[in-house]
């Protein structure tokens, strides 16, 4: 009886050392990621925050302290005007380019994508950053919200267009040659049509676009020196003390209320799009 | 009445893929056209829509030249292969689209969209997404959405095909009778010869973007212009036989079979019959062709039985009960009346004629 079930006893204990094995591994990764989460769920509300995760010593006082500083929320609605504008115009823009792209036999399409695309990494990379800022200076761009949009959407225009054409190619032509039949006339069709069909896309450009911004912080850093239209990012880099140490307790509790507005409309977006494509064709 | 003159379309690229093509199709006739895919009847249609521009030619609608009419001012209603319904819409307000472009009120387009839905049986899932009816039902949307805007011509592209075979029986009977009621010019595009045969009032086959034959199912069945013709037509392909004229018999195949009058001494013909005309004898007959038993196939009520004769294969239907042995020696007699004989790729005559 015993001689047969030998074996497998030993290989029951070497499953269980490497499932052992996978999850520590698993644990460390894990903790890798979750750290950075954890401080910052923590350390805003710590009274004297470190650059380690502790139990906080519980206040609201660095809320009360940030909202002192004078740019802190101003600096966040220029977040939102910067981030929203740049979203709105790369979403419009993309989705009619893809949309012409996607229906329209253009002799070296596929090139020019790819062209743009690889493009689109130097312009908006560091590599470009002294002629953007002097192309910004002699257009009167440089403190605008608007120099901000233009030079990130640039930056973002290539690849929306590049993953928009996708989603416009994977949608059937007869949805639109049925609406055609129909007497639907171009503006109608991209309206009733092509837009609900590929709403799934735009959403997922348009936060992409936002989070994009939203995060950005050397273009921002150039381009504007207004501290009043300075969005978050940059605004986050001046949080110092008088003696020239990272004020951890005033970066700390903004932080938080930075990320906030970005969790919300990801939340926001999944909740009422979703994230998925749309079926529905018979084949 | 759609008139089609001298229509020609070749893609860029070169592709012909509809040729100096004529044809006139009546007031309420339901009109298939027929013929193997690449043969430009998908493109023929869409020209008549209006999704094509032809290179030369012209399509005219009820009387009016529409050739350069964009599609929605022909009053042409189409169906699509894969139906195009709107994934995004519910049911009504798919089939109250034509309307809504037409700027029809809310409610009066809705009433409408109702009406149309309870005629077709929809009206228990008038709030359903397509996506959530099955593809019988998707196809009567889709009907419904053509009806809805009554228009002049109806254009069906296919309109059983993604249909499963039991289904298609049911959906083919629906569609005719919808069409006899409605009365409504139809023109649909099949490469089923059993559906534009069961369907149609008149039947054009095509092949390479040119007509080969224009009549009604009987003629088309009954006597194809062209051996093409004959073998696209029929459930099991015709009998198609290499065969000489000598004086007033034909030799094909190692029979031995009165010649129609007007053939001359020495012409190469191509004899045809189908298997549902050709019968077998288990003994020799000077009228048959000589073979034995190579392959049966059930058909249900009878046997499809072939023949093999040196390189000549020759197929028979065969009543169930009668079938032969395999290997066995066998005589495919064909039924004279309803042979048919070709010269030059062209019908001489029905024998006997």
């Amino acid at each position: 009886m015993n001689g047969p079930m030998a074996p497998t006893g030993r290989r029951y204990v070497g499953h269980l050392l490497s499932r052992l094995a996978l999850t520590a591994l698993l644990a460390v990764v894990l903790a890798f990621f979750a750290l950075p989460m954890l401080w910052l769920a923590t350390a805003p509300f710590d009274a004297t925050p470190g650059i380690h995760v502790s139990l906080p010593e519980f206040t609201l006082a660095n809320f009360g302290a940030i909202l002192d500083n004078p740019y802190a929320l101003g600096s966040l609605a220029n977040s939102v005007i910067q981030a929203g504008g740049a979203a709105a115009l790369v979403v419009v823009l993309s989705a009619l380019a893809a949309y012409a792209l996607s229906r329209v036999r253009v002799p070296g399409r596929d090139a020019l994508l790819y062209l743009l695309l690889l493009m689109s990494s130097i312009v908006t990379g560091t590599a470009a950053m002294v002629p953007i800022f002097e192309l910004a200076n002699r257009l009167n761009l440089i403190d605008t919200h608007l120099g901000v949009i233009l030079v990130t959407s640039g930056g973002l225009l290539p690849a929306a267009i590049f993953i928009l054409k996708d989603f416009m190619d994977g949608t059937p032509t007869s949805y639109e040659e049925s609406a055609r039949v129909f007497g639907a006339g171009p503006l109608q069709i991209l309206w009733h049509i092509v837009v609900p069909l590929v709403r799934p896309g735009l959403a997922t450009i348009a936060v992409w676009a936002v989070a994009g911004v939203w995060g950005g912080f050397l273009l921002q850093f150039i381009l504007i020196r207004d501290p009043e239209r300075a969005p978050g990012s940059v605004i986050l880099y001046t949080l110092y003390t008088e003696g020239g140490q990272p004020n951890l307790s005033l970066i700390a509790a903004f932080s938080l209320l930075y990320s906030l507005p970005v969790v919300v409309m990801y939340l926001f977006v999944s909740t009422k799009y979703g994230f998925r494509f749309h079926g529905g064709i018979k084949r | 009445m759609i008139s089609l003159h001298g229509l020609t379309k070749v893609y860029p690229g070169g592709v012909c893929a509809v040729d100096e093509l004529d044809l006139e199709i009546a007031d309420g006739e339901f009109f298939a056209l027929l013929g193997p895919s690449g043969c430009g009847k998908t493109t023929l249609l869409r020209t008549i829509a209006g999704l094509e521009t032809p290179t030369s030619g012209t399509v005219g609608i009820g009387g009016a030249d529409v050739t350069t009419t964009p599609p929605g001012r022909r009053d042409v209603a189409m169906v699509f292969q894969d139906y195009a319904l709107f994934p995004h819409m519910d049911v009504t307000d798919n089939i109250a689209y034509p309307l809504r472009v037409k700027k029809t009120p809310k409610t009066e387009r809705h009433a409408k969209a109702a009406a149309t839905a309870a005629r077709l049986s929809l009206s228990d899932m008038l709030t359903r997404r397509p996506g959530q009816l099955s593809g019988g039902q998707q196809q009567r949307v889709a009907l419904a959405r053509a009806i809805a805007c009554h228009p002049k011509v109806f254009l069906f592209d296919e309109p059983l095909s993604n249909l499963d075979a039991r289904l298609r029986l049911e959906a083919r009977t629906f569609l005719k009778r919808l069409q006899r009621e409605l009365a409504v010019t139809t023109v649909f595009v099949t490469h089923d010869q059993g559906e534009a045969l069961a369907l149609a009032d008149r039947i054009a086959v095509m092949s390479g973007g040119r007509l080969m034959q224009v009549g009604t199912p009987t003629e088309i069945f009954q006597r194809p212009a062209t051996p093409f013709v004959a073998s696209f037509i029929g459930a099991t392909p015709m009998n198609l036989l290499p065969g000489d004229v000598r004086g007033d018999v034909l030799h094909v195949a190692g029979a031995a079979l009165p010649a129609p009058p007007g053939l001359t001494d020495g012409d190469h013909i191509t004899y045809g019959v189908r298997p549902e005309y050709t019968d077998l004898s288990a003994s020799p007959r000077d009228d048959a062709f000589p073979g034995t038993v190579a392959v049966m196939e059930n058909l249900g009520t009878a046997n499809l039985v072939t023949i093999e004769a040196g390189d000549t294969l020759i197929q028979a239907v065969v009543p169930e009960g009668d079938e032969p042995a395999l290997g066995t020696a066998a005589w495919a007699v064909p039924r004279q009346a309803r042979a048919l004989v070709y010269t030059g790729d062209r019908l001489h005559a029905p024998i006997p004629a």
